[in-house]
């Protein structure tokens, strides 16, 4: 049985279509990261699964029983939102025991004890008196977070909960949060606009644009054998080119640059410029037979071997399971 | 279907669905009631018959009444121009100069918000009437009639035009002045092509601002018109004079004539130039001449408005103003015939309960608004309402008031003349300003605090206690001073209302300066406009208390 389940969800908002027959699950215990372009309809999709907001149609499933109508309080999520929302006029320990001080079947030592062993969790235990203007955003974010998880929700729904920080306290979050997610086992539906964000940390990726849902796979599955040309497009570098009527779509990193033809499918290119990138080195390089634009990368070693310059011809080939093919847009 | 339905109203959260109903209510009961009612008199006649046009018919065809209202409309439409052009330029001197003084001299414009508008009234025949203190001094003025009435209107509209021209002018898009300056444009280019027409929808809101308000006040054309009729004191004569409810009605729809078409016209009217992010803080430049110009004209307006609480001052405090000029405190021992020092603790009564209660009222109103979940169309509608006030005047409140809560087929009838109708028609005469303040507060805090709230199971209330309310408390006292200073002063709706056994001090003062005891109504004026500045005082001090021991020590701004 999947811990949740979505089916069929549509939306609109004054005519506006936000989310267009949206289906999904969520198994017990794992990490969904929806990733699409801002405006696409992810925070309306995760508010309609925290019941905050109604669909017109479709249905919310958790734990086998529909949930559709179920209020919001009676679901069990711990929800961060983008904004954080803490409430301002509380510290950070009033704010995790605030949204404990509801569940009555605690007494206040229990509630008390709760709340600082969230807190330690998320190492804010040495910040718990001061309040959410005097912290720094990503202690804002766990505390968030810790209030989020102080209540033992059942699942843990994230909006964008990095997309306000600065990269260096994105990445170290990035890790916190995926071993507390593993530590408690919870089942978590985290949003972002972020495509490296949700390939870290995802166990599965639902990617979603213009309301539908695109794609739903493994970060692997994702990124190797993408679904859709905007899937290709959206997630990492890709080079696109029309052949046989078709639109296809190949990696940077799987393109190979020789001095002489490798087989009969090579193609021959002048090499626009050259992009030193550390580990890697990115050659842009102009096709003879039509005059496009690909990028390929090399180890940085194997373009030292190639001792390549600008205006140099080379060869450019690729392996036939590489390659992703579409049908053309009608 | 029919399942589907039950389930979904398992989501409508029911005791919030309770509270925004009776809020709608509440204020449609006392906005439509009344108004229904004066409509509906307009066309009938004493009987009860419908009449149709009949009313208006005869209304208009009375010259001494059709007079009226050529009468109202010059002094609304010079009042009005007069004062643009004096707050433009005040505001002009406090935002775009380097003049000194300039807090002191924003409170000052200010000043006559604090006191009821028949006592700018009773200043002007105290400076310029035949035993005037200017007078005296050879300059002689007729203030009784047009003269006097648009002088009192420009001293009354003054201040709301100038906080208006204020709040446009305070910023600006420096790099246009940049660019002009780069271009050789002289100062007066720029005011003409820069300022200006950055001000344009402003000058147009005031402008109508002002013309209704003068189109609409009863105090100053009460003291000072004699036989010079306006629309506000013919509905006074007709309903209190002649009891001929119907014309007074008819007169009453007339008076919404100017708020209608500023309604109309708003839409016109709005802001649309893009003033936003990239609009900062102008950098004023030197310009000593042009500073000690406006220099000089702030000056000389501040001592015109003090000239007005001085006379007051003297009047108050001297035995017989002009024949006697010992100093007493006589005049503070009211007469009992005209209301009395009981009149003023009537009023200190019936501007806290306003205070207290339209703030309650105003700000769950606000906030279910604001942050109720879902229910779309009720917010609509109860926005909508509570924008509508703005367009009454007190004389329409007082009025459709009385057919209202007269009738005896009402069951509210039995708050008739009592104290609480009072504080009704306040807190609806003045509900807009306060909504669209506490409005402004709840936009101000996170949209998601609710949202956060509602998936932890913390009840609603507990939400609005704990969090809304301790965030919104300078907004909250806001209000509550701007409904106890506009009660304290308030004359026009509450005219109609009072019963005999509670007077309240505004309408004192009338009884007063019908009477001839005008010592003593300058002296009441004395102490209400001392109460509402220690009011005033008394919210500065809590906002700034509050800033400095919680918000700070909580990081807040
Ligand atoms: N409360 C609302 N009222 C009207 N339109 C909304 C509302 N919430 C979202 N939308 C619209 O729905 C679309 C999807 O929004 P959202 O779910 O916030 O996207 P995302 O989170 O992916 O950026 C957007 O076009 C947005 O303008
Ligand atoms: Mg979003």
């Amino acid at each position: 049985m999947k811990f949740l389940e979505v089916k069929g969800l549509s939306k609109k908002f004054d005519g506006q279509t936000a989310l267009d027959k949206v289906s999904l699950s969520l198994e017990k215990g794992e990490l969904l990261c929806l990733l699409g372009p801002s405006g696409c309809g992810k925070t309306t999709l995760l508010r309609i699964i925290a019941g905050l907001e109604t669909a017109d149609r479709g249905e919310v499933w958790l734990e086998g029983r529909e949930a559709t109508f179920l209020p919001p309080a009676r679901r069990n999520f711990g929800i961060v939102f983008q904004s954080y929302a803490l409430f301002p006029n509380m510290t950070v320990r009033q704010n995790v025991l605030f949204g404990l001080a509801q569940n009555k079947t605690l007494d206040r030592a229990e509630r008390e004890r709760k709340a600082d062993e969230a807190l330690e969790m998320v190492d804010l235990g040495p910040h718990r008196h001061k309040y959410p203007n005097q912290l720094s955003g990503g202690q804002q974010q766990r505390t968030a977070l810790a209030r989020a998880i102080a209540v033992s929700p059942a699942a843990l729904l994230l909006d964008e909960p990095l997309s306000a920080l600065d990269a260096k306290v994105r990445a170290r979050l990035r890790g916190e949060i995926c071993r507390l997610q593993r530590a408690m086992g919870l089942s978590t539906i985290m949003v972002t606009h972020d495509q490296e964000e949700a390939i870290t940390m995802a166990d599965r990726i639902v990617v979603m644009n213009n309301a539908v849902v695109e794609q739903i796979g493994s970060p692997r599955a994702i990124y190797e054998q993408p679904a859709t040309p905007f899937v290709a497009g959206f997630i990492g570098a890709m080079n696109f080119y029309s052949q046989a009527g078709g639109l296809c779509a190949v990696r940077p990193e799987k393109l190979e640059i020789d001095r002489q033809p490798r087989d009969a499918e090579s193609l021959s290119a002048r090499i626009g410029w050259v992009e030193f990138r550390g580990a890697s080195t990115r050659v842009y390089a102009r096709l003879a037979q039509d005059g496009s634009e690909i990028c390929v990368d090399l180890p940085t070693e194997r373009a030292d071997q190639l001792t390549i310059r600008e205006n140099d011809r080379v060869y450019i080939s690729v392996a036939a399971r590489h390659v992703n093919r579409y049908p053309a847009a009608a | 279907m029919a399942l589907n339905l039950g389930k979904k109203a398992k989501l409508l959260n029911l005791p919030q669905l309770a509270v925004m109903i009776t809020l709608l209510a509440a204020l449609a009961i006392i906005l439509a009631g009344p108004l229904a009612c004066l409509f509906s008199k307009a066309f009938m006649d004493n009987g009860g018959g419908f009449v149709g046009l009949d009313n208006y018919r005869r209304y208009f065809g009375t010259p001494a009444l059709a007079g009226s209202i050529f009468n109202t409309l010059d002094i609304s439409l010079v009042s009005a121009f007069f004062s643009l052009c004096l707050a433009l330029a005040y505001a002009y001197a406090l935002t775009r100069t380097n003049i000194r003084g300039k807090t002191f001299f924003k409170y000052a414009a200010l000043a006559p918000i604090f006191i009821p508008t028949i006592v700018h009234a009773l200043g002007l025949i105290y400076l310029f009437g035949r035993q005037g203190l200017i007078t005296a001094l050879g300059f002689k003025l007729e203030i009784y009639g047009r003269t006097g009435i648009i002088l009192s209107e420009i001293i009354y509209t003054f201040p709301q035009a100038f906080l208006m021209f204020h709040v446009a002018l305070e910023t600006a898009d420096n790099r246009l002045y940049e660019a002009a300056d780069s271009l050789g444009c002289s100062p007066a280019t720029k005011f003409l092509k820069i300022t200006l027409p950055g001000l344009k929808y402003t000058l147009v809101n005031v402008f109508f601002v002002c013309f209704t308000l003068a189109f609409t006040d009863f105090g100053a054309p009460k003291v000072l018109g004699g036989s010079y009729n306006v629309l506000a004191t013919d509905i006074y004569k007709q309903i209190a004079g002649q009891f001929n409810m119907n014309m007074g009605a008819v007169v009453g729809t007339l008076l919404l004539v100017p708020a209608l078409i500023s309604f109309l016209a708003g839409g016109l009217a709005e802001d649309r130039s893009t003033l936003t992010a990239k609009s900062t803080r102008l950098r004023i430049k030197p310009g000593p001449g042009r500073d000690a110009f406006f220099f000089i004209f702030c000056v000389l307006m501040t001592l015109a408005l003090a000239a007005l609480v001085l006379s007051l001052l003297v009047g108050a405090f001297t035995t017989r103003y002009p024949y006697n000029l010992a100093p007493t405190l006589d005049n503070f021992k009211f007469n009992i015939s005209t209301g009395g020092l009981a009149s003023y603790f009537n009023s200190l009564k019936m501007s806290g309960l306003t205070a207290l209660f339209g703030a309650l009222f105003v700000f769950i109103y606000a906030y279910m608004m604001e942050k109720a979940r879902g229910l779309p169309w009720p917010k609509k509608a109860g926005r909508l309402l509570a924008v509508v006030p703005l367009a009454l005047p007190g004389l329409v409140v007082g009025i459709s008031f009385i057919f209202f809560f007269n009738s005896p087929a009402n069951p509210l009838n039995f708050i008739y003349g009592t104290l609480a109708i009072l504080v009704l028609s306040n807190i609806l005469h003045y509900f807009s300003v306060p909504f669209l303040t506490a409005t402004g507060a709840l936009k101000k805090l996170d949209r998601e605090i609710e949202s956060v709230a509602e998936s932890l199971n913390i009840p609603k209330w507990k939400t609005f206690l704990q969090i809304s309310v301790p965030l919104s408390w300078p907004a909250l006292l806001e209000i509550a001073m701007y409904f106890f200073v506009n009660s304290m002063v308030t004359v026009s709706a509450v005219v109609f209302l009072y019963s005999p056994g509670f007077k309240i001090a505004s309408i004192a003062i009338t009884h007063m300066e019908e009477a001839g005891d005008f010592a003593q109504a300058a002296a009441m004026s004395l102490l209400i406009l001392g109460l509402n500045l220690l009011v005033r005082l008394a919210y500065e001090l809590a906002v700034w208390l509050n800033r400095h021991l919680f918000l700070k020590r909580k990081g807040l701004p």
